[in-house]
């Protein structure tokens, strides 16, 4: 038990949980009161996990828990980002009355899950880490329960996310099957040669993953849960689990299946080249913003894998920055969506967008900022995630996934084309009210920041990820 | 030499935006706005004629380089300029404040942000010029479609979105190859550095796509047939000013692009596709006169022939012939002088009349006598009559063509005398003949900016066409080392074979 002090963060943000339950079930009215403690919490939490990422490799619990540079860096980002989705929501859960102690609660206990899940170094480990996100997410999309499509997209999470979660467990027994272990470096030792069993059980497995990544072909509830959910849930689930799973992903493949990726390389590929094309096409006949970030943030990730496609240390590295830079551009893309306020109703279609830069210049100019950047045109932040990602696709002359990636590109650009012309060259519609909401303007402001200057200094973000190493 | 003067030219633009974004937008500092981006501008064109005096004309090396790390430690931040890239800085500086000058006259709402596109726009421009590394061209290269897109697409014509769309996909379109190819340059050779690239050279088997590649986006850029189409929607509902920027930069730095990367990186397969160069540039020179001669729109008509002008560049770039580069950079600056001056005239009666349609006009002569004068000399420059600019560069072209190939040489010499039809039956039915509509009475002639604008365009156009040595001094020792270079990797090639 020496080494306790390494699971702190996960110990503290356990106990605070526990904590602000019982305050809420105790104290009436305390929902802001826990709203801002969890948020302060989180900085708590963020500090503490900032403060053990000076340590090397530590394993813990007869190695079932691991911690890493991986898993430093991914839980920085993961807890990060959700400060900052804290801070966006704020305002927005008021004004559409769902200020309940149990959403950040909610929030919290998902985010522990997706630690745990980060740091897994054990299958049985991995699956209570996910199922704990999961539970609180099914319970997160469908918090607005007055409304139809909240609930219909609950609904729709659960189903398909327990059927994903069956097969996941199908194939983890699978390759307890056959490889007589649950532990990650175990697998990889005893998988030395390849038999059938172990085959399917990665299938099973990477299918499971997909899902909770939005993959094409795993990918259907992604449209309506984003569109369904409340938008600051919607901006919880387009950053955080797409973190949470990534990581996961580059642990399972890199570790316990190190030596098959002649197997799973293929369906990575795949995966890779129909999400980057689904995503960009699919979402050029969306009216709804939500829906239209969802079917984006489908063909993102198919960027994110195709660096892990590479089976390379610069692919790795190149996909944890790619997740990295992608974060800040959804947090700006939200931040200009909760700007969108009239009368204590939030407007999300793209048509609301119309003529928005002659009444608010700045929210345009941001609008702007992060459409490019999602488009991936130089020199903002989005291109340089795609570029590292290229770069390290053609080192392994890779350049059937290249050529599609980047013509995808082309076509995805299209849309998002579409709303910068809707909202610098149509007509202009009625105002919005300005808002005051500070947290929301910060973040706003330093997202839109990084994204512009981002090329004045871009290894900064490299350097920090170029010591994750898994080969 | 510690002073980074190439990184101010780039930057000083952009600081100029900045301060133009955060000074107040009310109704009557427009006026203050616009004299902050002049000065800017201004001070830009002074500091790159600064350059040019000091820069050493008889150097074949890159000067005034500064090199940053960047990326990382395996990307540079590199710019440095040698006798042909200092010709179009100082085109881009020079045109910028003629543009800044010229706005409010077309530029009705949102006159700021239009500062702003532009500045930023210059510094795009200039970035691709100074450019010696390979990622950093592609950062700038690109970047410019953001600015364009805006100024097509905000304070365009009728068609505007449509012509937006276009050129910013067609462009993006073309320019993900090259992406790709420069991404596996730094694979093969461990850079993207042009002068350690042109030292170290491209193995031979790798040559033909990587070339491929590059000319997939400078052959949209340029733009060559039969990817030519989006050029003249763009000029049609572009605003005068993003016309002029359109034409006399942005379809340079394909031309440049040519130069610098196809010939200085890829000889081999530059040899290779000579003809198919030929071809496309022969298809672009004949066939875009002969729509140029059916027009009826003003714009649409000078955007043809535009495409012709380029056509004749990639032509002289391909002879590989001294006389041939030298011809084709000449010929873009001079293409730079005339088109923008003649985008600026169309402006300044579609201005008076709203009108770009060639028979709503007629007998101008009798009304604005100063008007038909410089629109005359830009006429006769475009159609190359010796003593403008335009000559010159045709000439030199046509002089390397025939010693490369006649029959090519011949084909393109019919061009010319297409280009001598339209643009003479342009300046004939706007400016002479009868005045049919009454309405044209009421024009005024030329004002005082106009005035200034449009001289200051006539005087460069007609001095070099005289006196072309300053210009031709410059580039000599730079296209003479690339030549060099060019054929020093051939004779190898040749020898390795045997």
């Amino acid at each position: 038990m020496e080494n306790f002090q390494y699971i702190l963060p996960e110990i503290f943000i356990s106990i605070a949980i526990m904590l602000f339950l019982l305050v809420g079930v105790f104290k009436k009215n305390s929902s802001n009161l826990i709203y801002s403690l969890s948020t302060i919490s989180l900085v708590i939490l963020l500090a503490l996990i900032i403060n053990l990422s000076s340590q090397d490799k530590i394993y813990l619990f007869n190695n079932s828990y691991q911690i890493d540079n991986l898993s430093n860096y991914m839980k920085i980002i993961l807890v990060g980002s959700g400060v900052f989705v804290m801070l966006t929501g704020s305002k927005y859960i008021q004004v559409i009355n769902l200020n309940k102690i149990e959403y950040p609660i909610l929030i919290l206990s998902s985010i522990l899950g997706m630690m745990i899940m980060i740091s897994s170094n054990d299958l049985i480990v991995f699956y209570m880490g996910l199922e704990l996100q999961s539970l609180a997410l099914y319970v997160l999309a469908s918090f607005n329960r007055d409304n139809l499509l909240s609930t219909e997209s609950g609904l729709k999470y659960f189903v398909l996310s327990a059927l994903s979660s069956g097969l996941l467990l199908y194939g983890c027994s699978l390759i307890y099957g056959f490889s007589e272990s649950t532990n990650f470096d175990q697998i990889l030792i005893n998988s030395t040669e390849f038999n059938f069993g172990t085959t399917f059980g990665i299938v099973f497995i990477l299918v499971g993953l997909a899902f909770k990544i939005s993959a094409v072909p795993f990918h259907m509830w992604a449209p309506d849960v984003y569109q369904g959910s409340p938008t600051s849930v919607t901006l919880f689930f387009a950053i955080l689990p797409k973190i949470a799973a990534l990581s996961v992903f580059i642990k399972f493949l890199y570790t316990p299946f190190a030596n098959m990726n002649d197997q799973w390389q293929t369906i990575i590929v795949f995966i890779s080249i129909a999400s980057m094309i689904f995503g960009a096409v699919a979402a050029i006949g969306q009216k709804n913003l939500k829906r239209l970030i969802a079917y984006s943030s489908i063909s993102h990730m198919g960027y994110a894998l195709a660096g892990l496609a590479t089976v390379s240390n610069q692919g790795i590295q190149s996909s944890i920055t790619y997740i990295s830079i992608y974060l800040v551009m959804n947090l700006a893309f939200f931040s200009c969506l909760f700007m969108l306020k009239r009368n204590d109703k939030y407007y999300e279609n793209i048509e609301d967008l119309s003529g928005l830069s002659k009444k608010h210049p700045i929210l345009s100019f941001s609008f702007l900022i992060v459409l490019f950047s999602l488009a991936g045109i130089p020199p903002l932040a989005g291109f340089f995630a795609k570029f590292y990602v290229f770069l390290a696709v053609i080192e392994q002359s890779m350049y059937f996934l290249a050529i599609v990636g980047l013509l995808a590109t082309v076509v995805a650009a299209f849309y998002y084309l579409r709303i910068i012309k809707i909202i610098y060259f149509d007509p202009e519609k009625e105002e919005y009210e300005t808002s005051n909401n500070l947290g929301l303007k910060i973040t706003l402001a330093i997202s839109t920041i990084f994204i512009l200057a981002y090329f004045i200094y871009p290894s900064g973000i490299t350097e920090i990820v170029s010591k994750i190493t898994m080969i | 030499m510690n002073f980074p003067i190439l990184s101010s030219l780039i930057l000083l633009p952009t600081i100029g935006a900045l301060f133009i974004l955060f000074t107040k937008s009310s109704s009557e500092k427009y006026q203050s706005s616009k004299y902050v981006a002049l000065f800017i501008s201004l001070a830009n064109f002074l500091l790159s004629l600064y350059l040019w005096y000091v820069f050493d004309k008889n150097s074949v090396n890159f000067q005034f380089v500064e090199n940053r790390e960047w990326l990382s430690g395996f990307i540079n931040y590199k710019v440095g300029i040698d006798g042909i890239s200092i010709l179009f800085v100082i085109l881009t500086t020079f045109i910028t404040p003629i543009c800044i000058i010229s706005v409010n006259a077309t530029i009705t709402t949102r006159l700021k942000d239009f500062l702003i596109a532009i500045l930023i726009m210059e510094t795009f421009m200039i970035g691709v010029f100074c450019s010696l590394d390979l990622v950093v061209f592609y950062l700038f290269f690109e970047a410019g479609l953001i600015p364009m897109f805006l100024i097509i697409g905000i304070w365009g014509g009728e068609r505007r979105v449509y012509s937006a769309f276009k050129f910013f996909l067609y462009t993006l379109l073309g320019s993900v190859l090259m992406l790709v190819a420069i991404i596996s340059i730094y694979w093969i050779t461990g850079t993207t550095d042009v002068e350690k690239l042109y030292e170290l050279g491209i193995k031979t088997e790798y040559q033909n796509l990587l070339w491929l590649a590059f000319f997939s986006s400078f052959a949209v850029k340029t733009p060559m047939w039969p990817v030519h189409t989006w050029l003249p929607d763009a000029h049609v509902e572009a605003p005068t000013v993003g016309s002029v920027l359109l034409a006399a930069i942005l379809l340079k730095m394909a031309g440049y692009g040519f130069i610098r990367f196809s010939l200085g990186l890829f000889p081999i397969a530059s040899e290779n596709f000579t003809m198919l160069v030929y071809i496309l540039s022969l298809i672009a020179i004949i066939y875009t006169s002969l729509v140029a001669l059916m027009q009826e729109d003003m714009k649409k008509l000078i955007a043809y022939s535009s495409v012709a002008h380029m056509g004749f560049v990639t032509l002289g770039i391909f002879t590989m012939t001294q006389q041939g580069i030298e011809g084709s950079i000449f010929q873009m600056i001079s293409h730079g002088l005339i088109s923008a001056a003649l985008f600026l005239s169309v402006g300044v009666v579609y201005e008076r009349h709203h009108t770009r349609l060639i028979n709503r006009y007629g007998g101008l002569v009798s009304i604005m006598p100063r008007y038909a004068i410089v629109f005359m000399v830009f006429t006769l420059g475009a159609l190359g009559l010796p003593g403008t600019t335009g000559f010159i560069g045709e000439f030199l072209i046509l002089m390397g063509a025939f010693e490369k190939n006649i029959l090519v040489a011949m084909i393109a010499s019919l061009g010319v005398i297409l280009g001598a039809a339209y643009m003479l039956w342009l300046f004939k039915r706007v400016v002479f003949g009868e005045m049919n509509n009454q309405e044209l009475k009421n024009m005024k002639d030329l004002k005082t900016f106009e005035i200034i604008t449009l001289s200051a365009l006539v005087i460069p156009i007609l001095f070099f066409g005289f006196y072309p040595e300053p210009l031709m001094n410059s580039i000599e020792a730079s296209v003479e080392n690339t030549l060099n270079m060019y054929n020093f990797d051939l004779i190898n090639n040749l020898a390795s074979k045997n």
